[in-house]
């Protein structure tokens, strides 16, 4: 197999599985899970086959269909998507491990529907991470979107409808109205979409429309919840807990920053975009969401919504990484997708088997419940420990890179806002942890162990993660390292 | 002569002939059978055409010897080829599913009779799109619109009566008005072929008639175009017509018109009267923008099924129109293609309704409820093709979005504000096709009502495949694109 069909057939992959698991599903449920297993462990092989192609030094790329003259469709593997690619495809059969627990220990309907559409997902996002330029980005973007909303729906009851509706109209009409025309003017400004090292805009746009592109974009790429854009994440919390740890951790919302991270790197040109002073919004927009993000999650009361505010603020660490313009910091923005999805994806693991073993979903319930799940609150108090920012956890590493990005920028905005978010992170995250580990619980509560063995396998192996990340970081520096090769 | 040669005079003879033998076919399902066939080799002699065309062959066709300007003129160029392929694909597909939903609405013992009239309706667009010259349209005009006032008014729906009454109202006066306008350039030209039509009105010193003519004619088209604010009988025309019937006319009917439009406006209007261009865009553009932005609103809040994508419709030819208003390269090529692809997607959506309406006999989205779970394979089929009028990537509905919103940027420094227009109307069609999903898939059933199995396969299968239609199209837009950018050429070409 070429490097190249590689790509297809990583994308291909979960189609595929996504037909199997319907097929198994009228068979019975224990074969349709082997079939989600198999998937998800071949498309680990699949997709990290690809690391060694590319640290030769080549850049594998297939063209689909050139569907008008100049706009194809076209994978490409770089560096960055390698990352991510790499990324969700691991955390995806961690969450299949969990999903099948959370999912028969909920005893939810329409499982079938729920794993399809979670397979789609994931050749949706696998293709943003492979898009080699606008077009196929946004084409998969969309795909991403749609395939989720019978996820977030999933419950089906009027106010879940509600959010939903709430979900999909904002990411539809963010990147139908100012993404899709951001494209376009790009295509048309620049003939082209591809992502090219270096960008393709310099010296074609002029400052203060520099400025209102970046800003199309940004504010299109709704999935990177940039405020006012973050509605939709909230409202997508009324989906199953694996939804939201895989989706609304890791998948959608990081192809939301991705997708910026890309445009900024290879569409417009750190740079460039350095020399044009009307792109500073960004960053303080992106320090503003830390901000607010933060202290709005301090006043939650329900976990999830206070875990999807918290990931608002984190999605925005990497947006202002970005938007700091020097290497070191957009390393400490590749970084930070890696660190904060093992750390929230263990967080909202926890949450879920909260839920499914004593139906609990608010903070003052969890009151001493360290001690009937000492697992689950570990991993949840690592999880909580690597938002702040503490070693050993993967969120010190990137925080690190980040700040280091900021000074050699001398950009104080950034390093205080780093340093604000810090104490606000510990803010809203230690009560919780005092609460659980020290104080006791009320008598009567209803007596209650551990969840079921696979959702605390799942979080135990992402808690894990949250850890190793901390010592065994290397490959993944190294793979950041290469996007911002040749820049510094 | 070789065969190819002839298949312009045989698009339209085949099934204008065949009419009168489908009356005789009285068993059970021969009518059927027949027209289906007939259908489908008109659908070929129109791939055989566009691919001769396709290939740089201008087909011109004198009937019976006679060359133009005394006999009757053929002529098929890419433009046609795409409306051709329109017209004869929404016939086939309607037909080929059709038999299930007709026997349910029309009495066995009518339905040849229903099959001749459709098939009449066939030859008529199909003659109007082959025509050179401007008085046999209005003939083919007039067969095809008698026509459909049969097939509308030929099901169980009362309700299509006075439905088909104000369609008949306002084809005529749109059929008079044209015919007016035919008779002025004939006094001027004394000729009514479409070419010598342009060759002498470049010599008529008196202009006024002209002036007066084009008026007649693009008020007479656009109404049985629908171009709003013209287009009020379409609605319940729609909505009451049986439900293939709406899928082959919602296809191509009105789109037939404004091909007409079009053409005689770009090769006679333009190519002729000074600054006509830009009388043309003032006024094209604001109706099309009206049209858009009102009849999606109008959309958005239609409760009965067929009725909200009615409405779109007009929203769609709007969409069709403002392409047109550039007066461009990049707005006609956007044109020609939404042409095909909105075809594309409105067809699917009407044919997954019939899939529906076989099972429910109320289609208000009230009703509707639950339809996902008992009808899954119709109900996917229903958002592809829903997602492919709302133009998500991926679909044929996005190419043309993407062509047209190009298009307006490069229109000029209101460029900007149109691509908001399109934007915005976008935004629109969400709205009214996910209240649609919504109902299908998540709102409750209503109590004791619905359907417990599938429609037949045999719509299954056609409504499927035009789903996938909808996608192909999507990644592999080169055919109808090289089609569409060769129609673009050839207008702007004739309009110098």
């Amino acid at each position: 197999m070429t490097p190249e069909t590689t790509i297809l057939v990583a994308i291909g992959l979960p189609l595929v599985g996504a037909l199997a698991i319907s097929l198994a599903g009228r068979i019975g449920p224990n074969i349709r899970e082997a079939a989600t297993a198999i998937t998800s462990v071949s498309l680990i092989w699949v997709v990290w086959g690809l690391i060694s192609t590319l640290m030769e030094g080549k850049s594998p790329s297939i063209e689909v269909s050139e569907v008008m003259p100049g706009l194809s469709i076209t994978f490409t593997v770089e560096p960055l998507g390698m990352l991510f690619a790499a990324l969700a495809s691991g955390l995806w059969l961690i969450n299949s491990i969990y999903s099948v627990g959370y999912m028969r220990g909920n005893k939810e309907k329409n499982q079938t529907r729920f794993f399809v559409c979670f397979a789609l997902a994931l050749s949706a996002t696998v293709g943003v991470a492979f898009a080699g330029n606008l077009f196929t980005l946004f084409l998969c973007y969309e795909l991403l979107t749609l395939s989720t909303y019978p996820l977030v729906a999933h419950k089906g009851d009027a106010a879940t409808i509600r959010s939903a509706r709430i979900y999909l109209g904002v990411l539809l009409s963010t990147s139908i109205g100012l993404f899709l025309p951001a494209i376009i003017w790009t295509y048309t400004v620049a003939g082209t979409g591809d992502f090219t090292a270096g960008g393709i805009l310099a010296g074609k746009l002029n400052d203060p429309e520099i400025g209102l592109l970046l800003a199309l974009f940004v504010f299109g790429i709704g999935k990177a919840a940039v405020m006012p854009m973050h509605k939709w994440l909230p409202a997508a919390m009324v989906a199953p807990t694996p939804v939201s740890a895989l989706l609304h951790a890791v998948a959608v919302v990081k192809s939301g920053v991705f997708a910026i991270t890309k445009i900024i790197i290879y569409i417009f040109g750190i740079e460039y975009l350095f020399k044009s002073p009307s792109s500073e919004w960004l960053l303080y927009v992106a320090a503003f969401t830390i901000i607010v993000a933060s202290l709005v999650a301090l006043r939650q009361t329900n976990i999830k919504r206070l875990l999807a505010y918290s990931t608002i603020a984190q999605l925005s660490y990497v947006v202002m990484a970005t938007a700091i313009l020097k290497p070191l910091a957009e390393v400490g923005a590749a970084l930070h997708m890696v660190a904060h999805a093992f750390g929230k994806i263990t967080l909202f693991f926890a949450a879920g088997a909260i839920y499914v073993a004593s139906k609990k979903t608010e903070i003052h319930q969890l009151r001493g419940i360290g001690r009937r799940m000492p697992w689950t609150m570990t991993a949840f108090t690592i999880g909580a420990l690597s938002m702040i920012g503490v070693p050993p956890t993967a969120g010190f590493v990137s925080k690190w890179y980040i700040l280091a990005g900021a000074f050699e920028a001398n950009n104080l905005v950034a390093v205080f806002t780093i340093i604000a978010s810090t104490l606000l992170n510990a803010a809203y995250f230690l009560p919780i942890l005092y609460l659980v580990w020290f104080e006791h619980e009320k008598e009567g509560e209803k007596d209650h162990g551990e969840a079921p063995f696979l959702t605390v396998l799942a979080l135990t192996l992402t808690a894990i993660l949250t850890l190793a990340f901390f010592l065994f970081n290397g490959p993944v520096i190294e793979l950041a390292s290469q996007v911002v090769k040749g820049l510094s | 002569m070789d065969l190819l040669a002839h298949l312009p005079a045989l698009q339209v003879v085949i099934p204008m002939l065949s009419a009168p033998l489908i009356v005789l076919l009285q068993p059970r399902g021969l009518a059927w059978a027949g027209a289906t066939a007939v259908a489908l080799v008109s659908f070929s002699i129109a791939v055989a055409l566009t691919l001769a065309v396709l290939d740089g062959q201008a087909l011109q066709y004198a009937m019976g010897g006679w060359t133009a300007p005394y006999g009757i003129a053929l002529s098929v160029d890419t433009f046609s080829a795409i409306v051709l392929l329109v017209i004869t694909g929404a016939s086939t597909a309607a037909l080929l599913a059709a038999k299930p939903s007709i026997d349910q609405q029309i009495e066995s013992e009518r339905q040849p009779l229903f099959y001749a009239a459709w098939l009449l309706v066939l030859s008529g667009l199909v003659g109007i799109v082959v025509s050179a010259d401007a008085f046999n349209i209005f003939v083919f005009m007039e067969i095809s619109s008698l026509a459909s006032y049969i097939l509308i008014a030929g099901g169980p729906d009362r309700r299509a009566l006075p439905a088909v009454f104000k369609y008949l109202m306002m084809g005529t006066i749109g059929a008079t008005f044209y015919l007016i306008g035919v008779g002025l350039i004939y006094m001027m030209t004394g000729t009514l072929n479409l070419a010598d039509i342009q060759d002498r009105l470049g010599d008529v010193t008196d202009i006024n008639p002209v002036l007066v003519a084009a008026g007649f004619i693009t008020i007479g088209l656009a109404l049985k175009a629908a171009v709003f604010p013209l287009h009020v009988w379409v609605p319940n025309a729609y909505t009451h017509a049986p439900h293939m019937v709406t899928v082959f006319l919602a296809a191509c009917a009105t789109k037939v018109a404004l091909y007409v439009l079009i053409r005689f406006d770009y090769m006679i209007f333009q190519a002729t009267l000074e600054d006509h261009q830009v009388q043309f865009a003032l006024f094209a553009m604001p109706l099309s923008i009206l049209g858009i932005l009102i009849a999606s609103a109008v959309a958005m809040f239609e409760g009965h099924l067929k009725r909200r994508l009615a409405s779109s419709s007009i929203a769609q030819i709007g969409y069709i129109l403002l392409g047109v208003s550039f007066v461009s390269m990049a707005g006609l090529s956007a044109s020609a293609m939404h042409m095909f692809n909105h075809a594309l997607a409105k067809g699917g959506l009407f044919l997954a309704v019939a899939c529906l309406a076989y099972q429910y006999r109320d289609l208000r989205l009230d009703q509707l409820g639950g339809a996902a779970a008992r009808m899954p394979w119709t109900c996917a089929a229903f958002v592809v093709c829903g997602l492919s009028l709302i133009g998500v990537p991926g679909t044929a509905g996005f190419i043309s979005k993407w062509l047209l919103i190009t298009a307006a940027l490069e229109s000029g420094p209101w460029g900007g504000g149109l691509v908001a227009i399109i934007l915005v109307s976008s935004l629109m069609a969400v709205v009214y096709v996910w209240r649609i999903v919504e109902a299908l898939y998540f709102q409750a059933p209503v109590e004791g009502e619905g359907p417990t199995s599938e429609a037949p396969i045999q719509m299954l299968l056609v409504t499927g495949f035009i789903a996938l239609l909808n996608i192909y199209f999507g990644l592999f837009p080169q055919v109808p694109l090289e089609l569409a950018n060769s129609a673009a050429a050839l207008l702007l070409e004739g309009s110098n």
